[in-house]
C-alpha cells in the first residue's frame, strides 16, 4: 500500500518542491531524490514572480466569486426543486422527475459548443451612462460563468432523494399549525438535510473551482477569467517552470486545504452519489 | 446510471369537499412555484442547448457570420465519415483511450478499495492520499505530468535510474507512438481515487455475516472474494464501469493541456475536435453533428453496458 502512496503523491510533492527552486536547480535536481527534497537555493521568488507576471488576484476573485454564487445558488434552486418532486403532490411531477433523470445522460461537452452560440444571443441588461438598457450576448461576463451552472439535475435528484425519507408526518403537523409549503421547506425539511446540502455543495464545488473548457471558450475578457484558464498566460514565450509550479501551487492548495479539513465529508459525498445512484 | 426512482410521498386519498380541493390547489401551485427556477434554468441551458445541437447539425452554421445557416441534410454526418480522416483518427483514439481506461481504472480502483476496507492502523491515511489526484484539477495535473514527460523530466530520470541507465526513455508527448499512453496513465493516475471511494462503499453494503459464514465453510481470501465480494458488488460495477466510460469518451483538458492533439493527430478525440471546429475554426453546424455523433455513443455504450451488466442477475 505504501508504494501507492508514492506513485499517488510523488507529482505533488515535485510541485510544491519545485515552486521554491530557481529553473536552473530544478532541472539539475531531476536526476537525484533531491527532485522531492526542499533542499539548495529555496526561496519564494516564484511565487512573487507569478504576481508580476498575471493578475493572479483578480483571477482568484474571479474563480472565488464564481464558485460562491454556483454553489450556494444552487442549493437554493436545486432543493427547491427537490422539494417540490419529493413533497408537494401536483400533476406532472413524475414526467419531470423522469425527464430530469434522463437528463443526466447528456454529457456537457456535447452541448458546449452549441450553448456558446446560444449564450451569444441571449439578452442581457446593461447600465449604460446611468440609464438601464438591455443589449444581446452574454459573452465575457460573470453571468455566464454562472447561470447556466445553477440548476444540476444530478443535485436535483439527489435532494429529491435525500427529502423523500423524511417522515411525511412532519409537513401535516406543520400544515395544521397553519404553515404555508415554502415555511415548511426553509423550517422543517431544510434543518434536517445538512447532509444532503453537504454532499450537493462539495459534488458541485469542485467542478465549478475547476472550469476550464467554458470559460476558454466565453470569456476572453483577462480581467474576467478564473483562474485555471490564467494557466495560458504562462505557456506564451519562454516557460518559466519554477513559476509555472508556483502557480499550480497556489491554485491547488486552497483545495487541498478545503479537502483535507473535510475529508470525512468529501468522502461520504462521493460515496453518496454511487450507492445511491 | 442506475436510479432507484425515489420514493414520492403518495397522494392522499380523494376527498369530495371544496375545502379539500382549495388545498390541493395550493399544493399545485406551491409545486410549480418551487420548481419554476430550476425548470426555467434547465429548460434555458439544457433543453434548448440540446435541441440546439440537433437542429444545428443539419446546418451549415457559422459562430460569427453575415449568413443565416442554411440547411444541409446529412451532409456534415457524411463528411464526418467519409472525407474527414482527422475526425476518424479521433473517433480511434477516443474508443482506444476508452478501451484501456476503463477496465484498468475500474481494476486499480477496486485493488485499492480492497486495500483500504481493512481495520487496521492508518487506513484512512491512505484513503486520503489516493484521494489528493482527484481533487487536484485536472488542468494542474495535465500540466505537471507534461512537465514530468519532458525528455529530461523526471520520469525519464526515474527510468534511467530504475534500469541502471539500460534504457533512458524518450520523448513521450511528442512520438505518435507514446503520446496517448503517456495521457492514459495520467489519465488514471488522476481518477482512480474516486472510482476506489465508489467501490468502497459498495464493498460495505455487504454484511459481515456472509464473511464469517464463508469462513466458517472453510473459504480462502480468494474463495470469498469470488463468491461474497464479487456478487455483493454487482450495481456497484454498473455505475462505476457507466460513469468512467462517459467520462473516458469525454476526454479533452489533458488533450488541449498537453498536446493539442498531436503529433500528427494522435491524440486527438472526438470532443477535442469538436470544440477545435465549432469554436476555433467556428464550424458550428458541423461542431454539432460531431457532437451528436458523440452523444449518441455514449447513448448506446451507455445502454449496452446497462443491458450486460442486467442480464447475468
Amino acid at each position: 500500500m505504501s508504494v501507492f502512496a508514492v506513485i499517488f503523491l510523488f507529482p505533488l510533492v515535485f510541485m510544491f518542491v519545485s515552486s521554491l527552486k530557481p529553473d536552473a536547480q530544478i532541472l539539475q535536481d531531476i536526476d537525484s531524490p533531491m527532485a522531492f527534497l526542499p533542499v539548495g537555493d529555496i526561496s519564494l521568488d516564484n511565487y512573487f514572480g507569478v504576481f508580476d507576471r498575471v493578475p493572479v488576484a483578480q483571477f482568484l476573485f474571479n474563480s472565488v466569486l464564481v464558485t460562491v454564487l454556483t454553489v450556494g445558488l444552487g442549493l437554493i434552486v436545486n432543493s427547491m426543486a427537490g422539494f417540490a418532486l419529493s413533497r408537494l403532490a401536483w400533476r406532472g411531477r413524475f414526467v419531470v422527475l423522469a425527464i430530469i433523470i434522463a437528463t443526466l445522460i447528456v454529457p456537457f461537452e456535447t452541448i458546449a459548443v452549441p450553448m456558446v452560440y446560444w449564450v451569444a444571443q441571449l439578452p442581457t441588461l446593461v447600465i449604460e451612462g446611468g440609464v438601464l438598457k438591455y443589449d444581446f450576448g452574454w459573452l465575457n461576463t460573470y453571468e455566464v460563468q454562472i447561470v447556466p451552472f445553477i440548476a444540476n439535475a444530478f443535485s436535483i435528484f439527489l435532494f429529491t432523494q435525500y427529502f423523500s425519507t423524511i417522515p411525511k408526518s412532519l409537513d401535516e403537523a406543520a400544515r395544521i399549525d397553519g404553515a404555508g409549503w415554502f415555511t415548511i421547506y426553509r423550517r422543517i425539511i431544510v434543518p434536517l438535510s445538512g447532509p444532503a446540502f453537504a454532499t450537493v455543495a462539495i459534488l458541485t464545488f469542485l467542478p465549478a473551482w475547476n472550469q476550464y473548457l467554458w470559460p476558454l471558450m466565453v470569456v476572453q475578457r483577462e480581467e474576467l477569467r478564473p483562474v485555471m484558464v490564467g494557466m495560458q498566460y504562462f505557456f506564451q514565450l519562454n516557460t518559466a517552470w519554477g513559476e509555472v509550479m508556483a502557480y499550480t501551487s497556489l491554485i491547488t492548495l486552497p483545495v487541498l486545504i478545503v479537502f483535507l479539513v473535510f475529508q470525512r465529508a468529501f468522502v461520504s459525498s462521493i460515496a453518496a452519489s454511487g450507492v445511491k445512484g | 446510471m442506475t436510479v432507484t426512482p425515489p420514493t414520492v410521498a403518495a397522494e392522499t386519498p380523494q376527498r369530495a369537499t371544496r375545502r379539500f380541493r382549495t388545498t390541493k390547489g395550493r399544493e399545485t401551485w406551491a409545486g410549480l412555484a418551487m420548481m419554476a427556477p430550476a425548470g426555467i434554468l434547465l429548460v434555458l441551458f439544457l433543453i434548448i442547448p440540446v435541441i440546439l445541437a440537433f437542429t444545428l447539425s443539419f446546418t451549415n452554421a457559422r459562430l460569427i457570420s453575415p449568413n443565416p445557416p442554411r440547411f444541409v441534410g446529412l451532409d456534415n454526418f457524411v463528411r464526418a465519415f467519409t472525407a474527414d480522416g482527422v475526425f476518424v483518427q479521433s473517433v480511434w483514439n477516443t474508443f482506444l483511450f476508452a478501451l484501456v481506461v476503463v477496465p484498468v481504472q475500474a481494476g486499480l480502483g477496486l485493488l485499492l478499495a480492497v486495500l483500504v476496507n481493512r481495520r487496521m492502523r492508518g487506513v484512512t491515511a491512505f484513503r486520503v492520499i489516493f484521494f489528493i489526484p482527484v481533487v487536484t484539477s485536472i488542468v494542474v495535473v495535465s500540466i505537471l505530468w507534461r512537465f514530468l514527460y519532458q525528455p529530461n523530466g523526471l520520469i525519464n530520470s526515474m527510468i534511467d535510474t530504475i534500469t541502471f541507465g539500460a534504457w533512458s526513455g524518450m520523448d513521450w508527448l511528442n512520438n505518435p507512438q507514446t503520446a496517448l499512453g503517456a495521457i492514459i496513465v495520467l489519465s488514471i493516475w488522476q481518477a482512480v481515487g474516486f472510482h476506489m471511494i465508489i467501490w468502497l462503499a459498495g464493498l460495505q453494503t455487504i454484511p459481515a455475516e456472509l464473511y464469517e459464514a464463508a469462513k466458517m465453510d472453510g473459504a480462502g481470501p480468494w474463495r470469498q472474494f469470488v463468491s461474497v465480494t464479487w456478487p455483493g458488488l454487482r450495481p456497484t460495477m454498473v455505475f462505476v464501469l457507466v460513469t468512467i466510460t462517459i467520462a473516458a469518451l469525454g476526454l479533452f483538458v489533458q488533450i488541449d493541456v498537453m498536446t493539442q492533439g498531436g503529433p500528427v493527430n494522435s491524440t486527438s478525440t472526438i470532443v477535442y475536435y469538436a470544440v477545435r471546429k465549432g469554436y476555433e475554426q467556428q464550424e458550428i453546424g458541423y461542431a454539432a453533428a460531431i457532437s451528436l455523433i458523440f452523444f449518441v455513443a455514449v447513448l448506446i455504450i451507455a445502454l449496452i453496458q446497462r443491458r450486460l451488466t442486467r442480464e447475468k442477475d
